[in-house]
């Protein structure tokens, strides 16, 4: 037993995390030049692999189709996106869409305003639809644990932020990180995130090896890392104060991408109800 | 990452199954309420014999020296039978890490083997009346008369006191020192004139914790660990221990648990979505506890360090617990008032239920577990 990354896989993270803190909005061609674009299709490569960079891009607010893209999988060199839950994210940015029912259509269609701005959610147009690669209960289960991954990082970084604002932050003449009411809030929100990494990538691992429980563990980890994320971000705007609700600064941009992971495939008890439907069956 | 058994683990597996296959008494089967009995004696010897107790513990002591995985393997199927745990789970898990690191070699050889055997069983006097989370403020009075320590005072929940052979003590040495440089912490003779266990019943009804009151006990010398004035570095020693070994058996045991619960659901065949909403939930947050646990064993395996993953285990494991036994309940419905009330409901969940609000209290409680965290995990400041 031994649930760690590799020393290449932390090489890779660390790189990862450099090049976006350095480059936080790539395009795909820059990401292509690194060697990420169609890691999945590559045998050097597995889903943890492509897990380290879904959490870092998580954790970066990536606004790309890159791990759409990787997640869908396809033989050709055109960009894809996903079509979730009826809309399409970054379809102004993508050449195809991948549907649910497998098959693949020209993106094009209606972009829509959402609550997080950064999503290109769009509509698609009734256009021709040609048959994909592959089988959507692998794309699906890929797409959980992608969420989940992406989750993760986004929970993270909200915490990173909540705690170093409560070193700093003064009020009564003591650092607010002092105060038991500021710092258990951050600690319980650091429990649920790390419950939900153990889960998200305990899902990666199941779905790089094709694990007889990668459902049911992609189908937990988005349902735990998802909801997780979005309590961090509620706990860390709490924590600021007032600042923490400006749109200056930067919070709210975790909060409505994790809002976003939240919703995505389904809330959380969507996939609840598919873990107690297979428990109670079994 | 491969999160399989390695082929020396799976081997490993193997054999504690087929071990506790052939020789777990039925009687001895883990149920809601047990104090001692004879038969865990017996059942201790054989795991000692077998090799099974103090896995990590060095061979130079008596121990397997074995991997951190096989200790967690073990625990893991321990749990999953039912089995009761070894009577020595204070000597193993605390009194015995906390000689090898402090103790004398005389002390070594005259206490660690006879642990391992069951054959001397330990107990911890720690906490107070007047001293809980706050153990700096022991007052338990251990004086130095010369020749000996005279011993006076009161502990409180101590497991196993009722059947111990020894205490490890930690009071009041140097009353006159400041805070953390005034205890000191001695072994103590169960047996010894002066030393009366009283138990003390929970409110569950059962009594499985102890009073231990010591009434100017003579202590020799020879049992002081580390130095007069010193016993707080000393009891740290213990309590990282206590901890540092417990994520395992919590998860395990939270698994045992949350089977119970599915089964119980699937024989009351439970269809309202609130419910089983709360069932999903408790299935996803076990697996998150069992692979933190899992990575902190990594990180253990790897560094010799416990992982900040580990500090968590306890605090999660203590509040699913209490959420998922009340679960059990509303799943009983009206029948969990009846504590006799048939096979669904002979009191194994009621008592489950009244049992875990100890949870978050023993063992470092909730608060002191969250400011724990706080302070060393996420290098915020002191909150006293």
């Amino acid at each position: 037993m031994d649930f760690s990354f590799s020393p290449e896989q932390d090489d890779l993270r660390r790189e990862a995390r450099a090049f976006l803190e350095a480059n936080p909005a790539p395009t795909m061609d820059q990401l292509a030049e690194l060697g990420w674009v169609g890691i999945l299709k590559s045998d050097d490569f597995s889903f943890l692999d492509a897990a380290v960079l879904f959490e870092e891009l998580g954790r970066a607010l990536y606004e790309g189709p890159y791990v759409l893209n990787e997640v869908a999988a396809q033989p050709d060199e055109d960009v894809w996106s996903i079509e979730i839950d009826g809309f399409v994210p970054q379809l102004d940015a993508v050449d195809r869409v991948l549907r649910p029912d497998m098959t693949g259509a020209t993106a094009t269609g209606e972009v829509l305003t959402t609550v997080d701005e950064t999503l290109g959610l769009g509509r698609l147009s009734p256009n021709g639809a040609d048959p994909a690669t592959g089988d959507w209960a692998d794309v699906r289960r890929r797409l959980l644990a992608a969420l989940a991954l992406e989750a993760v990082g986004i929970g993270t970084k909200a915490l990173e932020l909540a705690a170093e604002y409560a070193k700093e932050r003064e009020q009564f003449g003591k650092k607010i990180g002092s105060y038991q009411a500021v710092s258990h809030s951050i600690v319980d929100g650091y429990v649920a995130v790390e419950l939900g990494r153990s889960l998200a990538y305990w899902a990666a691992w199941c779905v790089a090896e094709g694990d007889e429980q990668a459902e049911l563990a992609a189908v937990a980890a988005k349902a735990q890392a998802a909801e997780a994320a979005v309590a961090a971000c509620e706990r860390s705007i709490q924590v600021h104060g007032g600042i923490g609700f400006t749109w200056e600064h930067p919070l709210h941009r975790y909060y409505k991408r994790a809002l976003w992971l939240e919703g995505a495939l389904g809330y959380g008890r969507e996939q609840r109800a598919q873990v107690t439907q297979s428990l109670l069956l079994s | 990452m491969d999160l399989r058994d390695t082929p020396d683990e799976a081997a490993f597996r193997g054999q504690v199954r087929d071990f506790i296959a052939q020789n777990l008494p039925e009687t001895s089967k883990a149920r809601g309420a047990r104090r001692f009995e004879e038969s865990d004696r017996s059942w201790s010897r054989k795991l000692g014999e077998a090799g099974y107790a103090g896995l990590t513990w060095p061979k130079e002591y008596g121990g397997a020296s074995a991997p951190y995985s096989h200790q967690a393997i073990f625990l893991e199927e321990l749990a999953r039978a039912e089995a009761p745990s070894h009577l020595g789970v204070i000597g193993i898990g605390m009194a015995g890490p906390t000689i090898m690191a402090w103790g004398s070699d005389e002390q070594k050889s005259r206490y660690l083997s006879k642990i391992l055997t069951a054959d001397e069983i330990w107990c911890q006097g720690f906490s107070e009346p007047g001293a809980g989370s706050d153990l700096a403020a022991a007052r338990t009075r251990i004086e130095d008369k010369g020749d000996h320590f005279l011993v006076n005072g009161q502990k409180v929940w101590s497991s196993f006191a009722h059947i111990a052979d020894y205490c490890i003590l930690v009071g009041l040495g140097l009353p006159d020192e400041p805070r953390y440089k005034n205890l000191t912490y001695v072994i103590v003779d169960m047996h010894a004139p002066g030393v009366e266990t009283r138990p003390l019943v929970q409110i569950t009804g059962h009594p499985e914790f102890n009073e231990i009151f010591f009434t100017d006990v003579q202590v020799p010398k020879e049992n002081l660990l580390g130095e007069v004035g010193g016993g707080w570095q000393v009891a740290m020693t213990t309590l990282l221990h206590e901890r540092g070994t417990l994520g395992f058996a919590l998860a395990a045991t939270l698994d045992v648990a949350v089977r119970k619960l599915v089964a119980l659901a699937k024989e009351r065949g439970v269809t309202d979505p609130i419910l089983r909403d709360r069932i999903a939930r408790e299935w996803i947050e076990l697996q998150g506890l069992r692979y933190t646990n899992y990575r902190a064993l990594t990180t253990l395996q790897k560094t010799g360090i416990p992982g900040p993953e580990g500090s968590i285990s306890k605090l999660v494991w203590s509040e699913n617990n209490q959420r998922l036994t009340k679960l059990a309940l509303e799943i009983l419905g009206s029948h969990a008032q009846l504590t006799n009330g048939g096979s669904e409901s002979d009191g194994y969940w009621q008592y489950q239920q009244l049992r875990s609000r100890g949870n978050t209290i023993e063992a470092g409680s909730s608060e002191i577990l969250r400011n724990i965290v706080a302070e060393r995990v996420l290098g915020l400041p002191r909150s006293r």
